[in-house]
């Protein structure tokens, strides 16, 4: 016999905790799955203050939303199962499950995929070297596990996570040797960036890495000036001694639950890559699934926050736990707040993207 | 925007990008910062309703906002700033004042280091310098 | 020395159990609950194990468990992802060599 449940939410991070809070405060039944030993995926690594607007906690530190969201689930009621990975999410709401070696099945009468995404790699030569690791695992490394990556390091990518997270390694006691960025212009927030510059560290602009140096593990990185155009090679090298390399190169959403269900999806981009379609109430094509968060396009936590707490009302709305108007009311205001993010020159560019993955 | 007329310190907001982000105009006591809807819009100080009180330094989560007082002393002016780093300065330490890319200006006194709890850990550190730097100072080394 | 002890933002850090654990057969110390790959960086051991083909050292990656890049042999278990396996007293770990040894595969 396979255990039903009315709502199946997969991945505790930002977008599953706000889903399962709201749907679980409306009187659904909530399990959360989650493959860690504790809840609150990438949130209890981010130790900065975050932005938006007070709705969306603005002035507060990543892992203290992370703790008033565990909170919340628990105050709310919602059931957590933790150190179990879903494997496979099949017809009808059937969700395959690993926990201790043992294979289980649970069904949901509705099921959130809220599995964020996953960093992406760079190959060049010596990139597998040990060393050279993700900007996020040199966040874990220092914030959770309270252990420094290295101690000459440098990052690869000037997008908030390259600078929010060499901010932390310098708050850390590291040492960034510099950051690399192929484009001509920082990528990020010029505010983050600004906190690293006033600590020294050097921005090497149209610069990439071209290889990492070392005998067992990364002792050189050697960087060189990227020439105007596609494909007309690097110029101007410099070596630097380092022992660690943080790739700060993007995020891909983590589909593969979604789409083996047959969600219809687009490509995007600006949002990471493949996406599943959804509607304004993070339905998928799929009658009984939904998505949110990272998985649903790769935006930042506050989104994906969001994004959740409309998945878990509107799956509250679908089981009749809350009537069409009152519904629409809820929405609209997060609606209304996830526009707020996705506005000015930075913002604007996924709303677009979002608008085009919406389905009707 | 009206200039500031009897002098003391001000803030200074050095956020350029149309970031959704206002924190700064809930921070102000005195209304001085205004961000509005949508929160994208840039902030704008109001100088003259602006008293130097610092609260919005350690709430802006960009540390974008800085103090700067040129009425201080004759030839020294002060700066404030965030700075989320160990070992935090003491009162009456003498450090080096850098600049916005972290180049080293000139020694500089710490008059004051304000860490109340309300900041969250954002400590703000308000430093003499000389005046001729006040417009450039804006980190210690 | 690798160790934040005192953090800016996040205070000192909290007291945790000592433990031994085996690398390689080498009695080291690592604190009880701390992933296995944090323990290891701790130490300034970086290489978890050995290509099959080449070779060629591999360390930690993701740090999340994703890419399982880290694995290791714990406790004559191969293929164990270390940066999301708990350090536990008396744990023996092994610097893996391609696909890595189940430990009763020498009786057998």
């Amino acid at each position: 016999m396979i255990k039903k449940h009315e709502m199946v939410v997969i991945g505790g991070g930002p977008a599953g905790l706000g889903a399962a809070i709201e749907a679980a405060r409306l009187g659904v039944e909530v399990l959360l799955v989650d493959e860690n030993l504790k809840p609150g995926g990438q949130l209890f690594k981010q130790i900065h203050k975050f932005f938006g607007s007070t709705d969306h906690l603005a002035g507060v530190r990543g892992f203290e939303i992370g703790k008033r969201l565990l909170e919340e689930a628990q105050e709310a009621g919602v059931k957590v199962l933790l150190n179990t990975k879903a494997w496979g999410v099949f017809g009808e709401g059937v969700i395959g499950l690993e926990k201790d070696g043992q294979s289980l099945s649970i069904q949901g009468q509705r099921v959130l995929i809220a599995t964020g995404a996953s960093e992406n790699a760079l190959a060049f030569p010596g990139s597998t070297l040990p060393g050279v690791i993700t900007a996020g695992a040199a966040q874990t490394m220092v914030n959770i596990h309270r252990v420094l990556p290295g101690k000459r390091i440098l990052m690869v990518g000037s997008g908030n996570v390259g600078l929010i997270v060499s901010y932390q390694l310098l708050q850390a006691g590291a040492s960034i040797v510099g950051i690399v960025e192929m484009q001509p212009n920082i990528t990020g927030y010029k505010v983050h960036a600004g906190k690293i510059m006033r600590a020294g560290v050097p921005i090497y602009l149209s610069h990439t890495i071209k290889k990492a140096r070392g005998n067992r593990e990364v002792e050189e990185a050697v960087i060189a000036k990227v020439g105007e155009g596609l494909g007309s090679g690097c110029e101007a090298e410099t070596e630097l001694a380092v022992d660690t390399i943080c790739l700060a190169v993007g995020l891909t959403p983590s589909v593969e639950l979604a789409l083996m269900c047959g969600c219809s999806w687009r490509y995007e981009a600006c949002l990471g890559g493949v996406v599943p379609r959804h509607g304004r109430n993070m339905a998928t094509s799929v009658p009984w699934l939904y998505v949110a968060g990272d998985a649903a396009g790769v935006e930042e936590a506050s989104v994906a926050l969001d994004e959740g707490r409309l998945a878990g009302i509107s799956i509250a709305e679908s089981l009749n736990y809350l009537s069409p108007a009152s519904s629409k009311i809820k929405k609209e205001e997060l609606w209304h707040r996830l526009n707020s993010l996705r506005g000015g020159p930075f913002g604007e560019k996924r709303y677009y993207a979002k608008e085009k993955l919406l389905i009707s | 925007m009206k200039k500031k007329q009897q002098g003391g310190p001000v803030a200074v907001i050095e956020c350029w990008e149309n970031i959704p982000c206002n924190p700064c105009e809930q921070s102000c006591p005195h209304g001085a910062i205004q961000v509005g809807w949508p929160i994208t819009n840039l902030p704008r100080l109001e100088e003259s309703l602006c008293r130097g009180c610092g609260q919005c330094i350690a709430q802006c989560p960009g540390q974008a906002i800085f103090l700067v007082d040129k009425s201080y002393k004759e030839e020294l002016a002060v700066v404030a700033f965030p700075y989320e780093y160990l070992p935090l300065p003491e009162a009456g330490a003498v450090v080096t004042a850098v600049n916005r890319f972290g180049e080293e200006l000139s020694s500089a006194k710490v008059l004051r280091v304000d860490n109340r709890r309300s900041f969250k850990a954002t400590p703000v550190i308000y430093l003499e310098v000389p005046k001729q730097f006040a417009d450039e100072v804006r980190s210690l080394r | 020395m690798n160790r934040v002890d005192n953090h800016p933002i996040l205070g000192k850090a909290e007291p945790k159990n000592k433990v031994t654990i085996y690398v390689d057969n080498n009695p080291l110390e690592a604190f009880e609950g701390e992933s296995i790959a944090a323990a290891l960086l701790a130490l300034n051991m970086r290489v978890c194990r050995l290509t099959p083909k080449r070779q060629e050292p591999r360390g930690i990656f993701c740090g999340i468990g994703q890419c399982t890049d880290c694995v290791m042999e714990v406790n004559g278990i191969p293929n164990v992802r270390t940066c999301i396996t708990p350090v536990r007293d008396g744990m023996r770990i092994n610097t893996q060599v391609g696909l890595g040894k189940w430990q009763n595969d020498k009786e057998t």
